[in-house]
């Protein structure tokens, strides 16, 4: 069936980009550069998506930053950093970005250190694990030449890779834990490509932060998009993709507006896209992921380094396996990321910060925040209980800083200000690596078409641009 | 414009895209990707960028003849004319 409406539209433009996060900026930037006509349209009133800030207490927050992984230094041009540098035409330099002083791996009996210098992971390995060194090798060989931004691969199971090099399951959780939590739709395990991703943004290149936080990058990215010509509307969400029944032919605006345009380039994610398309016209659909997290953010008095306690990130996790999967209730308290934003090189944050990120279950908080919005406060705060009693027991006896403000996100906070079914931070277990719907001119970009971080989802919006505007 | 013109025109072009490196000892008779660190987003940059400013079209199967600065001008010369 297809329907036969004809639509009256308000407005035209070459390229639409649905959301102002990092890919829709990426690829706003590329299309009015050269000189497309677009319009980013975003639902929230400030720009980031995923990757976004606020400000709570008087203070500066940014929403999921832990750290920018992919650090390559100035001049490297050929890293997908020096890439997206190079596309943009962005200077190195104007991020000013800090590097991690060193993070840490911790299980039941062991700790793995790493730093932006992979030869640290190395001897950590061959001192930790001497039997595995062998193999550990090997497979950061097959890394270095797997191509895993190939629009071609198909999905293989990273673990069963993995384990081909490796015998050591503890070794094997213990290395894939970073890189399951800094980024996988996937329960356990994940897809090859997306491992090798992971493997070469955290291990070879590694964490950094831009001075100021994610704003630097935000504010950069809008100014040049701007100077580029691009148009972009806040509080404007998207209701709905208008289809034809041939073709994508534009959008009609959560204020009821309808605009036309020639390509619509999606970064909502998958599920969301496809719900924004007539019911009689459904082709498709994707899985909503069932990853997703809370994050308890702590402001204290001292800093960690006054402790001298220098990690820059902490993945902590106190079972022998790693279960990265739902938890099936609230948080799991046996697992969590700590991030230290004050342990960069550069520490530009007047006070001490500390970032705990639990795997939660998006069923359970909204059920709760949606029955009984007191239970649901108290929820939040007995699970910044648990996480700061793991914290401590991390930090070094002597601590005894103040804590001067809590915030706390759920997954239905996430879900409120990035529309993502589930509050997913990952997205869909169903990626579309080329970018292709089976609708024409319809594009996925960022989390959904798969490529992952701040510097992933830049890459996305610059390569779909690429690919399906501007070199046809 | 001449040969002169056409080879300024495209090293402009290249200083913009290829951002901080030197260009300005380009030999002509070598492959530019084995002088610069260009890649395949970058030669759909100058492509994009000789549309923009000279309003040259290059279509994909003619993209082997950028190769080296002296295809380029070869190439592009009777396109400025």
């Amino acid at each position: 069936m297809t329907s036969q409406t004809t639509h009256t539209f308000d407005r035209e433009y070459d390229t639409i980009v649905i959301g102002a996060g990092m890919s829709g900026l990426g690829a706003g930037i590329r299309l009015a550069m050269f000189d497309k006509k677009v319009l980013i349209l975003e639902k929230h009133s400030i720009s980031g998506g995923l990757n976004s800030y606020y400000t709570r207490f008087k203070r500066p927050f940014d929403v999921g930053l832990h750290a920018m992984t992919n650090f390559s230094p100035r001049g490297e041009r050929k890293s997908p950093l020096g890439k997206l540098l190079k596309q943009l035409r962005i200077k190195h330099e104007q991020l000013n970005l800090s590097e991690q002083k060193h993070s840490t791996i911790v299980f039941p009996d062991t700790k793995l250190s790493f730093t932006n210098e992979f030869s640290i992971l190395i001897e950590e390995i061959a001192q930790k694990f001497p039997h595995e060194i062998d193999g550990f090798l090997k497979l950061v060989d097959e890394i270095k030449n797997f191509n895993e931004v190939s629009l071609k691969n198909e999905y293989q199971a990273a673990k069963s890779v993995v384990s081909t090099y490796l015998k050591s399951e503890t070794l094997i959780e213990m290395i894939f834990c970073p890189l399951l939590i800094y980024g996988s739709a996937w329960e356990d395990d994940m897809d090859f490509s997306q491992f090798v991703i992971m493997f070469k943004s955290i291990y070879l290149e590694g964490f950094c932060r831009p001075e100021g936080g994610v704003r630097t990058l935000l504010n950069l990215l809008l100014e040049t998009y701007e100077q580029r010509g691009g148009e972009l509307e806040f509080k404007h969400g998207v209701e709905k993709i208008l289809y034809d029944g041939k073709k994508v032919i534009g959008v009609q605006t959560t204020k009821g507006e309808k605009i036309k345009a020639n390509k619509v380039l999606s970064s909502m994610g998958a599920p969301e896209t496809y719900a924004r398309i007539d019911e009689q016209e459904k082709k498709t659909s994707a899985q909503t992921g069932r990853m997703t997290f809370t994050e308890t953010i702590f402001i204290t008095d001292k800093k960690p380094s006054d402790f001298g306690f220098h990690e820059t990130i902490y993945f902590y996790n106190n079972r022998n396996k790693y279960l990265y999967r739902n938890p099936q209730t609230y948080y799991d308290d046996q697992s969590a990321v700590i991030c230290f934003p004050n342990n960069f090189q550069d520490d530009d944050n007047p006070e001490g910060i500390i970032r705990v990120t639990f795997m939660a279950d998006y069923t359970h908080w909204k059920k709760l925040l949606s029955e009984d919005r007191k239970a649901y406060r108290e929820k939040k705060k007995e699970m910044g209980e648990t996480a700061y009693d793991v914290v401590k027991k991390l930090l070094p006896n002597s601590w005894d800083a103040k804590i001067e403000c809590i915030d706390t996100f759920t997954p239905t906070t996430i879900e409120r200000y990035t529309g993502h079914f589930g509050g997913t931070v990952y997205g869909s277990p169903d990626k579309s690596r080329d970018g292709t719907t089976p609708y024409q001119n319809l594009y996925l970009c960022g989390t959904d078409q798969g490529f992952l971080g701040i510097v992933g989802s830049l890459l996305s919006g610059i390569s779909m641009a690429n690919l399906h505007v501007l070199s046809q | 414009m001449d040969k002169q013109e056409v080879r300024q025109v495209v090293l402009d072009i290249i200083a913009d895209v290829a951002l901080d490196e030197d260009v300005s000892n380009l030999k002509d008779d070598v492959a530019l990707r084995d002088q610069l660190d260009l890649d395949s987003m970058d030669f759909l940059d100058i492509v994009m960028e000789l549309k923009k400013r000279h309003q040259i079209e290059v279509p994909q199967e003619d993209y082997p003849q950028l190769a080296s600065m002296q295809s380029c001008v070869e190439y592009l010369r009777p396109k400025f004319q």
